[in-house]
């Protein structure tokens, strides 16, 4: 970001910045109102406002999107809040992604919140909230507007994953992402009381200059500290490793639709505010948080797939993998050059895509108060259900990595990038964890396919909305395999 | 006279304690106490570095840290209620259903 730019961003207010997001917040409140007066159970008309508040956001979404070949300055990116928000190409790009989020997790919510007796119209709102939090932590080029964000999000979500409120597992799940949660928030308010106090300033643009300017403070330990701090928030919220001990507990527990929407779009939210910090706010101190991210890069990805290989419960397993993949969108962190970066985004999009859909195929596999989630229990399920099986190959083909679907290029992309800024080894090691993974993900196909069934699965109950979500996503997932390109170019015109 | 490094010691001197409690006590709301002894220990530096620089952008951060911390006990007490009634206690040793 140069000069310019940052006095054009000292303009005031402007909802013109914030719109998507304002969307959704004055639906959400108005769905809340109307929860009030709904018969006791009935959610369904709910969840269809909601669907209809998210295509209006992501049509409002889209009107801000510079296409490529604009003349500088002639865009459609909009500052508002005294340089608080930005809503450009990045923002959009990753307000696209929280929205796809949002919409496919809906869709499968409805039935399963009916089946497991908790039909409590409230959901779809902190749905709504969740998601315009991840989208100010995108636009927020301001410390304050990043922290205001995680915390819509973060304590949306944390009653999200408590939201079976009789069940001890989803208490659980909803009380240690609470503690954790606020224990990690704390670290990154001091990290940002601290840069405050080095540059005089909570704004990311203004920060970026200031460093620029005098580097000589970027050695101070005050600055170094604010750094780690600050990095330590939001390590933990895209769960990479030592701070990832809260996923597979909270995932496990959370009910399973809250689970896909937080392994999805909260992740996304937080590589979006981490790129925009780091990466553009705190460039002075690249050398420092590249040798961070990488040797923690590594240990994310390594972890996480050792980890899953030993979990017999694939709700948990999914969880430990969400760590490994993680891991291998902070490579492109580390890469931190043009196709590193936006191959993150570009990767984001596809994880949204492969594990939803996953997600919505364990949603219908479950029948009431019993989450058919063990491996034994899906011995057999590829003959009995030939699409959820078919759907399921898919999905974990994809969360493999395998041609031609969006892991592939998601990852393809990713490690790109770190070859090109040089980073041999970390794609060696990324590489071997992919393949390490194969393990895991080819075991349930494994089960799926070549085990006599246990069970004749005639309990499953195909639901409408559930299965939309399934062919959504493996639409998402096979253009995004096999024409990349397209979803690419879009992503290196975010990264700005 | 009290000056800026004074400030800065005893805001660090509080979270470091609040991060200890956090870790060695095993009371689900006096952890969450200790939580919120950290986030005043940095409202404190966001003041003393206000005041400090002559920007007024610290002392807003505290307000919005205030209200956030507000809402964020509305839901962690909520969801510690909904525990111990299922579970009948909040000591953190008893959340272990959860585990690998």
């Amino acid at each position: 970001m140069d000069n310019t730019l940052v006095q054009l961003a000292m303009q005031s207010v402007n909802f013109g910045a914030i719109m998507p997001s304002l969307v959704l917040v004055c639906f959400g409140m108005f769905l809340l109102l109307v929860n009030v007066f709904s018969p006791r159970g009935k959610t369904t008309h709910v969840a269809w406002i909601s669907i209809i508040a998210l295509v209006i956001s992501g049509i409002v979404s889209l009107s801000a999107w510079t296409p490529a070949g604009t003349p500088a300055g002639a865009g459609n990116t909009q500052f508002g809040f005294a340089g608080a928000v930005a809503l450009d190409n990045f923002a959009t790009f990753f307000n696209i992604t929280f929205l796809l989020a949002a919409g496919l997790t809906i869709l499968m919510s409805d039935e399963y919140l009916k089946r497991e007796g908790y039909p409590i119209g409230e959901y779809y709102p902190l749905i709504l909230f969740t998601t315009a939090g991840a989208m100010w932590m995108a636009s927020g080029i301001d410390l304050m507007t990043i922290f205001l964000g995680l915390e819509v999000l973060s304590i949306s979500l944390y009653v999200l994953a408590g939201f079976f409120r009789g069940q001890v597992r989803s208490n659980e799940a909803g009380l240690k992402y609470f503690l954790l949660g606020a224990f990690s928030t704390a670290f990154l308010l001091y990290g940002i009381a601290l840069l405050y106090g080095v540059a005089g300033t909570t704004n990311v643009a203004e920060m970026g200059l200031y460093f620029a300017k005098n580097s000589a403070i970027l050695g101070n330990p005050m600055t170094i500290a604010g750094m780690l701090l600050l990095a330590t928030g939001f390590l933990f919220k895209i769960a990479a490793v030592p701070f990832h001990m809260w996923t597979p507990d909270v995932y496990q527990g959370a009910p399973t639709p809250v689970t896909a929407f937080m392994s999805a779009g909260p992740k996304a939210a937080a590589f979006a505010a981490f790129i925009r910090v780091f990466v553009f706010g705190l460039a002075g101190l690249q050398a420092e948080w590249t040798s961070l991210l990488w040797v923690l890069a590594v240990l994310t990805m390594t972890v996480g797939n050792l980890m899953a290989i030993y979990q017999t419960n694939i709700k948990r397993m999914l969880a430990y993998s969400s760590i490994a993949h993680a891991g291998y969108a902070m490579v492109g962190m580390v890469a931190a050059n043009e196709i590193g970066l936006s191959g993150i985004l570009f990767y984001m999009l596809a994880y949204t895509f492969m594990n939803l859909g996953a997600f919505a195929i364990l949603v219908l596999a479950g029948r009431e108060g019993e989450e058919n989630l063990t491996l034994e229990g899906f011995a057999g399920f590829g003959f009995k259900r030939p699409f959820l099986g078919i759907a399921m190959t898919i999905f974990l083909f994809s969360l493999m990595g395998i041609p031609p679907t969006a892991g592939f290029a998601g990852k393809f992309y990713i490690f790109a990038g770190a070859l090109k800024a040089g980073y041999v080894w970390l794609v060696v090691i990324g590489v071997l964890n992919s393949a390490l993974s194969l393990y895991y993900y080819l075991r349930v196909m494994v089960t799926m396919y070549f085990r006599e069934p246990s069970e004749d699965f005639a309990w499953v109950k195909m639901h409408a909305g559930a299965v939309v979500s399934i062919v959504l996503a493996i639409i998402g997932v096979f253009y995004m395999g096999i024409i990349p390109g397209a979803v690419m170019e879009m992503a290196k015109l975010a990264i700005f | 006279m009290v000056s800026i490094h004074e400030y800065l010691m005893l805001s660090a001197i509080l979270f470091s304690l609040g991060t200890v409690g956090v870790l060695i006590r095993r009371n689900a709301i006096v952890i969450f106490m200790c939580i919120e002894l950290m986030l005043n220990s940095v409202n404190l530096s966001f003041i003393a570095l206000s005041h400090h620089l002559g920007s007024m952008d610290g002392q807003i951060f505290v307000f919005f840290v205030m209200a956030v911390a507000a809402a964020e006990a509305a839901v962690g007490l909520a969801l510690m209620i909904t525990f111990y009634r299922n579970r009948e206690s909040i000591e953190v040793d008893d959340i272990n259903m959860l585990k690998w």
